[in-house]
């Protein structure tokens, strides 16, 4: 099978990954809970990643790194754990439903009022409509670092700008980006970083979370037991434990750590540079083929590893399934949990076809899926 | 049981704050280990760092170059 899916999950994982978490469910106790042998060497296989994470995302405390179970459950903790009943925040149509969902729970719940910065049909967003959608009330801007959907990337840097000059929480969804394109949340003015372990990170699924800057409060969602202060009948006040009630995924987390390291040594420059290599070769072969429409903006090289498009007019479901069965490609068709972004480029109707690249896919998995796609298209 | 001895015990809040101590402790050459936190006194974290009461200076030290959040300073006999 030719697997172009990274944007769902990366199915090759690094050895390196799957040994540490073998290991770790042959050796690790439960991290805080002790301090025999294997809980102290779960408490450190933690404290390993959180201190990895730090500095792969530019995060000042290892303290400060939160794990989750994925993006999701760290996007519900950020959202819901700083937005007041009554405040306004700035969102965009690019969002997955991780990030909507949340936001419009609030609005129905809290009475939290939200306005969208609007994309266009090729799924741009126009920075200058933050500034005006800012108003009395407005506590914080909620955003993607790139489309689930058309690879899209939002420049976070500049919205850092804007929400650090309004004085509003910047939230921030990593889960395309983390593990592929520098991340610095310091010099990007993010105030929470919410990632995804199991895609460009290369982890295990089942991990994940958030970094949090210095000073940003949070109120836990979930609270219980931490292996520390005990006799407390409220949750500790102090990072991590505030937010980590519950027995943490240590066998996972040992695997996340392990693909931090594989990413450091093979280099993040060089893990963009090969992906974007596939995705521009993709996109050269198939933006010619009569009949597929490609969306999404490739002027720019800040583009994630994803293309998406659709042949003709077919449903997106039936082309995958022709794809998968014929071919042995795997992609993804429908919706994406990305109801805005496809309402946005018009394909509510069709879904797209969305091819997405990883580390370990090679330049003829690449040449293989173009030909696909080219014989789907005449034979249409 | 093994003999009682004089110990340095820092107490702390978090787990992450004595993994923290362990690691700078490690990196520095400074005595110590983890240990349960002595029924003697109460803290947030039930893991304490236990050196010896000589090593107070290092362990002060490396704490606070590190930037570690600790809970209690204590000599005790355990």
């Amino acid at each position: 099978m030719i697997y172009l899916d990274n944007a769902a999950t990366t199915l090759r994982k690094p050895p390196q990954v799957i040994e540490a978490v073998v290991q770790a469910m042959n050796a690790l106790g439960n991290a805080s809970r002790g301090t025999h042998a294997v809980s102290l060497d779960a408490s450190r296989t933690v404290y390993q990643a959180r201190v990895k994470l730090a500095q792969l995302f530019g995060c000042r405390r290892p303290d400060h790194v939160v794990f989750t179970c994925n993006a999701t459950e760290a996007l519900n903790i950020a959202i819901c754990g700083t937005i007041e009943p009554g405040r306004h925040v700035i969102t965009t149509d690019l969002e997955h439903n991780s990030v909507l969902r949340p936001l419009y729970r609030l609005q129905a719940e809290r009475q939290v009022e939200l306005s969208f910065v609007a994309a266009d049909r090729r799924g741009n967003i126009d920075y200058a409509d933050f500034d005006k959608l800012i108003r009395p009330g407005t506590q914080a801007i909620v955003c993607t670092h790139a489309s689930n959907l058309t690879g899209n990337m939002v420049d976070v840097a500049r919205v850092g700008q804007i929400a650090k000059k309004h004085g509003l929480l910047f939230i921030v969804d990593a889960s395309q980006t983390a593990g592929s394109t520098p991340i610095d949340m310091e010099a990007m003015n993010i105030d929470i970083l919410c990632f995804t372990g199991h895609k460009a990170l290369m982890g295990p699924q089942g991990t994940g979370g958030l970094c949090i800057r210095e000073g940003v409060k949070i109120r836990p969602w979930k609270v219980g037991g931490t292996g520390v202060q005990t006799y407390s009948r409220t949750q500790p006040e102090q990072l991590p434990a505030l937010l980590e009630a519950g027995t943490l995924n240590g066998h996972g987390i040992a695997g996340l750590a392990a693909a931090v390291d594989y990413i450091n040594s093979v280099g993040l420059d060089a893990i963009q540079a090969k992906e974007r290599f596939l995705t521009r070769r993709f996109l050269d072969g198939v933006s010619q083929i009569e009949g597929v429409t490609v969306y999404g903006d490739f002027t720019t090289e800040q583009h994630a590893p994803i293309v998406a498009l659709n042949i003709h007019g077919y449903d997106s479901g039936e082309a995958a399934d022709e794809l998968a069965e014929t071919y042995g490609i795997a992609t993804r068709p429908g919706a994406h949990c990305a109801p805005r972004m496809h309402q946005a480029l018009g394909t509510t109707e069709l879904g797209a076809v969305r091819f997405s690249f990883g580390w370990f896919n090679e330049t003829e998995e690449v040449d293989a899926a173009v030909r696909a796609v080219k014989e789907l298209a005449v034979c249409g | 049981m093994r003999v009682k001895q004089l110990r340095l015990i820092v107490t702390f809040q978090t787990t992450t704050a004595a993994m923290a101590m362990e690691k700078v402790c490690a990196e520095r050459g400074v005595p110590g280990r983890l240990i349960p936190v002595p029924r003697e006194i109460t803290a947030g974290c039930g893991m304490a760092w236990s050196a010896p009461p000589d090593a107070r200076d290092a362990v002060e030290k490396a704490a606070r170059e590190a930037g570690i959040d600790t809970d209690g300073w204590h000599e005790l006999m355990v």
